[in-house]
């Protein structure tokens, strides 16, 4: 169950920049760690992360093992019209979340 | 049973001895205060603190149908906001059917067990932390309550251990967090090591944690063996650090270096 | 300064608390065994792989991060890049790369007009004391950068994954 925090607008005027908020809770497992019985534990991360803006891409990240566990990322956008920003994180193992935020421009 | 009273006897002949390293009560701090402006900026924003993901999770299970019974913990207690304000900051709290102390996490499983017909949640598993978390949020910004005397020998015994040596280091508790808080320890400010914050996420871990991990964490660093989860010696501890804090704001989920 | 090692007994308690323990755990493991830091040729190359043969220059970008963190494991950190986000004239992509951490890069993120403003944040781990670069890349081909040497404490009492 993956399990996001979103803080964005849900209004905005015409034209301003506004700041979006996320955190997803995700292990990011390194890959460099070793257990007490010497065995190497598995790489399990986010690798990308991107938003859309009714259906246009408006930012999109590389992750590495160096983001911390439960990986925050804030960015900022220009509120172009009312509609859905969808939020897409994708990582190791075949993993894959979204979300989505309305926005009402005016 | 037992061993809870013989600390008990001994918490009279200990109660003699020591006790004059407590801290004022006006001079109370959470270690909130020692942490940079971006850790305190963590803990505040409800969409910035990682803590909040477990909140969101005890949400959906605090909803969903459990065990045999197939009742949901909102059936009995309403949402949570409503039905457990003010609880996480009054426990551990005693039970008189069992007639002794029982800690919040306790307190889950016998409704699991007792209400939902369902088995018990693991001690420190995702799913017991979550409704632990959920419960703790609704006390945040009200006063920890300790006033029940039937608490007393619980309380004493947890002070017998707070002020009692161990481990390989033969430290006490009450050494580092009552005679040298505020003081450096290697590079980290020494708290005055107050529950006001749990469970929380502790940067160190990169997880939420409860209590006993984060005392199990101290015992492991003072080289004793640590009690287990649940364990009396627990139970009486954290019922004792909630009296030494009675009258502070809970502020679950914290977040912690 | 590397986390010391810790005297591990295999016992089988330990290998049973393993499994319980692998799921809730730290950036740093209890028995320090990982690769070595990246060497300066390593970053190196992750800068190379990011600006090819162009100059690296110094401003524009600020680099936030607390110059004395309390963990490590997770350090708090905001690039901002001075630049009007117009459609001539604007960051096209956004580089952090840490000097000592098993791995150089810490993100890359790709902005456009549409940010409005180039600005991130985010939340990442650090190894030890080192440098950490943020490169932006401009709209016009250039490359401009911060840099700012960040202190890792340790705590003090070092606890088991258990």
């Amino acid at each position: 169950m993956a399990r996001v925090l979103i803080n964005a607008p849900a209004k905005a005027r015409r034209g301003s920049v506004i700041e979006i908020k996320t955190l997803i809770s995700h292990v990011m497992e390194t890959g460099f760690r070793v257990t007490n019985m010497g065995q190497s534990v598995a790489r399990d991360i986010i690798t990308v992360f991107t938003a859309t803006y009714n259906g246009e891409e408006i930012f999109r990240a590389q992750l590495f093992p160096a983001i911390a566990a439960n990986p925050f990322i804030t960015f900022h956008t220009v509120a172009t019209e009312s509609g859905v920003i969808e939020l897409k994180w994708t990582g190791d193992n075949g993993y894959s979340a979204t979300e989505q935020v309305r926005i009402t421009v005016e | 049973m037992l061993r809870l009273a013989a600390l008990t006897a001994a918490a009279f002949v200990a109660a003699a001895l020591a006790g004059s390293g407590e801290i004022p009560l006006s001079e109370r701090r959470s270690s909130y205060a020692h942490m940079s402006p971006e850790t305190k900026a963590m803990q505040d924003g409800d969409t910035d603190n990682p803590g909040m993901l477990w909140v969101l999770d005890g949400e959906v299970l605090w909803r969903a149908k459990a065990g045999k019974a197939a009742v949901a913990c909102a059936g009995c207690h309403s949402d949570a906001d409503k039905g457990m304000k003010g609880v996480a900051a009054r426990y551990p709290a005693y039970d008189p059917k069992r007639r002794t102390a029982v800690d919040l996490a306790g307190r889950i499983n016998i409704c699991r067990v007792e209400r939902q017909q369902a088995p018990e949640l693991a001690r420190e598993s995702k799913e017991l932390l979550a409704l632990a978390t959920l419960i703790a949020r609704q006390s945040r910004g009200l006063p920890i309550k300790s006033d029940d005397e039937r608490l007393k020998p619980f309380i004493d015994a947890g002070r017998t251990i707070f002020n009692g040596r161990q481990g390989q280091l033969d430290l006490a508790c009450a050494q580092c967090h009552d005679d040298n808080w505020g003081q450096k320890l290697a590079g980290i400010t020494l708290p005055q090591g107050h529950p006001t914050g749990y469970p929380l996420y502790r940067l160190e871990w990169q997880t939420l944690g409860s209590l006993q991990r984060r005392l199990r964490n101290c015992m492991i660093g003072m080289r004793a063996e640590p009690h287990a989860y649940g364990s009396p010696e627990f139970i009486a501890l954290e019922t004792f650090l909630m009296w030494r804090a009675r009258g502070m704001a809970m502020e679950s989920p914290a977040v912690r270096p | 300064m590397s986390k010391g090692e810790q005297d591990k007994k295999a016992t089988r308690r330990d290998v049973l608390k393993i499994a319980g323990a692998l799921a809730v755990g730290c950036a740093t493991p209890s028995v320090t065994v990982s690769p070595a830091a990246a060497t300066p040729a390593e970053m190196q190359a992750a800068v190379a792989k990011v600006i090819g043969d162009a100059t690296l220059n110094v401003g524009k970008v600020k680099l936030d991060i607390p110059p004395l963190v309390e963990n490590g494991n997770t350090v708090p950190c905001a690039v901002t890049v001075d630049s009007p986000m117009s459609a001539t004239d604007h960051v096209k992509a956004i580089h952090v790369i840490a000097e000592k951490n098993p791995q150089p890069n810490v993100i890359s993120v790709q902005l456009g007009p549409r940010a409005g403003r180039a600005s991130v944040s985010t939340r990442m781990r650090l190894r030890d004391t080192q440098n950490v670069l943020a490169i932006a890349e401009m709209s016009d081909g250039s490359f401009w950068s911060d840099r700012v040497n960040v202190i890792i404490t340790l705590g003090a009492c070092l606890e088991d994954l258990i």
